[in-house]
């Protein structure tokens, strides 16, 4: 209990002291992250309201493999990528390993899959209760697709939030692809394993502390947008 | 403004239904259904619960697909085409954007050019007494609001058929009216109403023939007065003596 | 809702070009492999930014056990290794991935254990005999598992004390395939004994009711040597910059910045570069 306390109390001084080294890795922190958001949200909603508004042979498997996808293990996943960003791998030649872009690569493979699966889940259910309207004005299934995403575009707020939330929580992509380099590519997450491999756990654990509440606040902010939204939008 | 409304250069009517079958959930909805839709008359579909008015108004609308037999639009050289026709449904689908901008919507899908979506939009609105309403978001508008909104964009794409599901059942008698009006208009801008209802006395009111539709099939098509007051089949008496009918 | 739209677009763009300036803001770097005692201790947070104010060259520090980190270097992802393993760093420099070996600075192992000692070796100055002692008295004992330079000193000392460890070993021997803080994290909480290097040890700070029991043995120094990635092996090796890296900490000048590196005003890692046979 008492390391829980001096947790707190360590989190509050780094926080307070604006602890420069710290402000730096919460910035790439959520840099990374907000960017792997958005490279899967652009590729993961389309893909999410596509499906589940279009009818073609294997559709069910492919939403089963969606939903599967989504428990990908980040620390599978940066392997993955640390072999194909590796010099003695496809695209070794970029050189990109060991840089923030090749995380939010890795992020983004992880949380692809999640806006996918739940964005195709939301708009399946809109299309059922928009489908026949949209129908009947000669909406071709792709057009549909487009304004479905708009129409529920609050609860796939939620969905983004969603995968915002585990890339923000994952370690193990990161770690790899990353490789924890002070300075370069050391981000919150990576962090807290270090100062626990280190054996400082009260630090650690202060980290962790402030790496939650940055989350939490995000979320909050998210949620007035929207609900103000959403008054106003019907 | 009351032009002429612009239309599709071949008319799509007269529509034949021939034969025309409906299977789902191993069940026969339709059974042989051969009917012709004229230019000219309000038609009204009526009949008692499950007796397949709503498929028949789908089969004819395009939104499904019979098991057997054809959905002829005039000539059956020509693929049923959606700019001439519409559909309002029973529950109105509005979308997360302004009542104006939900009949931009449908006018962008149907073609129409862009300059001209604004000003369609708004006199179609203007039409059913909801100009004021034109920026409002459509989904807090109340139900009978967002039904006019529904016809309002039916109006604005000008069809030569409005296909029309129970339009006033979920609505109370004010809007009913209001809504029984903007029938009536559209229809006096020569567009053909179809209407399935299950209120006899919006059918008198509102219709010039009708179908009376019994257990899958069409047990009596006539005019209205003849079917109201001397309907030729025992099912249809029944009918509308208010005994129910399986 | 046509400015929310905007809105949208332009934090979008934002984040979009915030991402471009990570990787392609620094043009002289290079990557060193090296191992988790190296930087868990502090030494590089003390004796890189001198490298890097003298020569404006940025040392990224990928830190793993020595087996990863020589397998980084063979897949052509590393500059330079820095690590210690005498013998993997030969067979590294045999394969042909690596140019030339050259001997750094050394520290020692220290045996640590718990305060009770069940197996009874502290104070002792004979490292094989504490294993014996503690394989007879199948005492808790943690090894890293990893592949790591600790970790082949590890199997290399219980062979010295003439024990098969892969045979004799039970459920005494905790096999955790994990660094030397999470290690000694282990120890620490299940009291067992445990095979870690100094420097480390002395800047870990959940011990516990871990001591050292024993030092100073002979066996068990520990070399670090630094080794030029191969360039004709590896295209893509940065060779003068990390040749620049491998002649400075040699120097007479990188040598006394680790002289100078201590914690608590102890000395963590003894600069050996001139040192013939290390």
């Amino acid at each position: 209990m008492s390391t829980i306390a001096q947790a707190a109390s360590e989190a509050v001084q780094l926080v307070v002291a604006l602890d420069p080294e710290l402000a730096r890795i919460v910035l790439l922190s959520l840099r990374v992250s907000l960017t792997a958001v958005l490279v899967a949200a652009v590729i993961g909603l389309p893909l999410g309201a596509l499906i589940a508004v279009a009818r073609f042979p294997g559709r069910k498997a492919l939403i089963i493999l969606l939903n599967a996808l989504m428990g990908l293990p980040p620390v599978v996943v940066g392997l993955l990528v640390y072999l194909m960003l590796s010099r003695a791998g496809p695209l070794g030649a970029l050189g990109i390993l060991f840089t923030p872009a090749a995380m939010v690569i890795a992020q983004a493979i992880l949380i692809t899959p999640i806006i996918a699966a739940l964005s195709r889940q939301a708009i399946e259910d809109a299309w059922t209760e928009y489908q026949e309207q949209l129908r009947s004005l000669g909406v071709r299934p792709a057009r549909a697709a487009l304004t479905l995403l708009w129409d529920t575009r609050f609860s796939l707020l939620t969905t983004v939030l969603a995968g915002f939330g585990r890339a923000a929580a994952e370690v193990g992509a990161v770690m790899i692809v990353g490789g924890n380099i002070d300075g370069v590519t050391r981000v919150m997450t990576t962090a807290i394993a270090l100062e626990t491999s280190k054996g400082d756990l009260p630090l650690a654990l202060g980290l962790g502390m402030v790496l939650v509440s940055i989350v939490l606040l995000l979320n909050a902010a998210a949620y007035l947008i929207k609900d103000t939204a959403q008054r106003r939008y019907g | 403004m009351d032009d002429a409304p612009v239309r599709a250069p071949i008319s799509l009517l007269p529509l034949q239904l021939l034969q025309v079958a409906f299977d789902a959930g191993g069940r026969r909805i339709i059974d042989g259904v051969t009917l012709t839709l004229d230019a000219g008359p309000r038609t009204m579909i009526v009949g008692p619960n499950g007796a397949g008015k709503s498929v028949l108004l789908r089969l004819c609308h395009g939104l499904l697909q019979p098991t057997s037999g054809r959905v002829l639009w005039n000539a059956a050289h020509l693929s049923p085409h959606r700019s001439g026709q519409a559909m309002v449904f029973q529950r109105p689908v509005m979308l997360r954007r302004s009542a104006l901008a939900n009949i931009e919507y449908a006018l962008a899908a149907a073609g129409v050019p862009r300059p001209e979506h604004e000003p369609r939009a708004r006199d179609a609105l203007a039409r059913v007494g909801l100009a004021h309403l034109a920026d409002r978001p459509a989904r807090v508008l109340s139900g009978g609001e967002q039904q006019r909104v529904a016809i309002a964009r039916a109006w604005a794409l000008v069809p030569q058929v409005l296909f029309l599901d129970e339009p006033t059942s979920a609505l109370d008698p004010t809007a009913t009216r209001e809504i029984e009006a903007a029938i009536g208009a559209i229809h006096a801008g020569g567009t053909k109403i179809v209407m399935v209802t299950h209120n006899l006395g919006q059918a008198r009111r509102l219709g010039d023939e009708i179908l009376f539709m019994h257990a899958g099939r069409i047990a009596e098509c006539s005019r209205a007065d003849a079917f109201f007051d001397r309907p030729a089949t025992r099912e249809a008496a029944a009918f509308l003596r208010g005994e129910l009918l399986w | 809702m046509v400015n929310a739209r905007r809105l949208l677009l332009a934090a979008c763009a934002a984040a979009l070009s915030s991402l471009a300036l990570p990787t392609f803001a620094q043009d002289k770097f290079i990557t060193v492999a090296s191992t988790t005692s190296t930087e868990q201790s502090g030494l590089f947070k003390h004796i890189l930014p001198i490298f890097e104010k003298k020569t404006g060259i940025q040392v990224r520090v990928v830190a793993l056990g020595t087996g990863q980190a020589l397998d980084l270097a063979r897949r052509g992802d590393a500059d330079v290794v820095f690590v210690h393993a005498k013998a993997a760093e030969e067979k590294f420099i045999a394969e042909g991935h690596g140019v030339k070996r050259i001997p750094v600075m050394y520290n020692d192992f220290v045996l640590i254990g718990p305060k009770s000692d069940p197996a009874r070796i502290g104070g002792g100055k004979d490292v094989t005999a504490a294993l014996k002692s503690i394989a007879a008295a199948q005492a808790p004992f943690v090894s890293r598992g990893d592949k790591s330079g600790t970790h082949m000193a590890e199997l290399a000392l219980w062979k010295a004390a003439g024990i098969e460890i892969d045979g004799a070993k039970g459920p005494w021997y905790r096999d955790t395939g994990q660094g030397m803080g999470p290690a000694l994290n282990t120890a620490a909480s299940m009291n067992g004994y445990i095979l870690a290097d100094r420097g480390t040890w002395l800047s870990f700070k959940n011990r516990g009711d871990l001591v050292i029991l024993v030092e100073g043995d002979k066996r068990l120094f520990n070399q670090y040597g630094v080794i030029l990635v191969n360039p004709a092996r590896h295209a893509a090796v940065k060779k003068d910059l990390g040749q620049a890296f491998v002649d400075w900490i040699v120097s007479p000048e990188g040598q006394a910045a680790i002289e100078s590196f201590k914690i608590g005003g102890e000395q963590l890692f003894f600069p050996n570069a001139g040192q013939s046979g290390a």
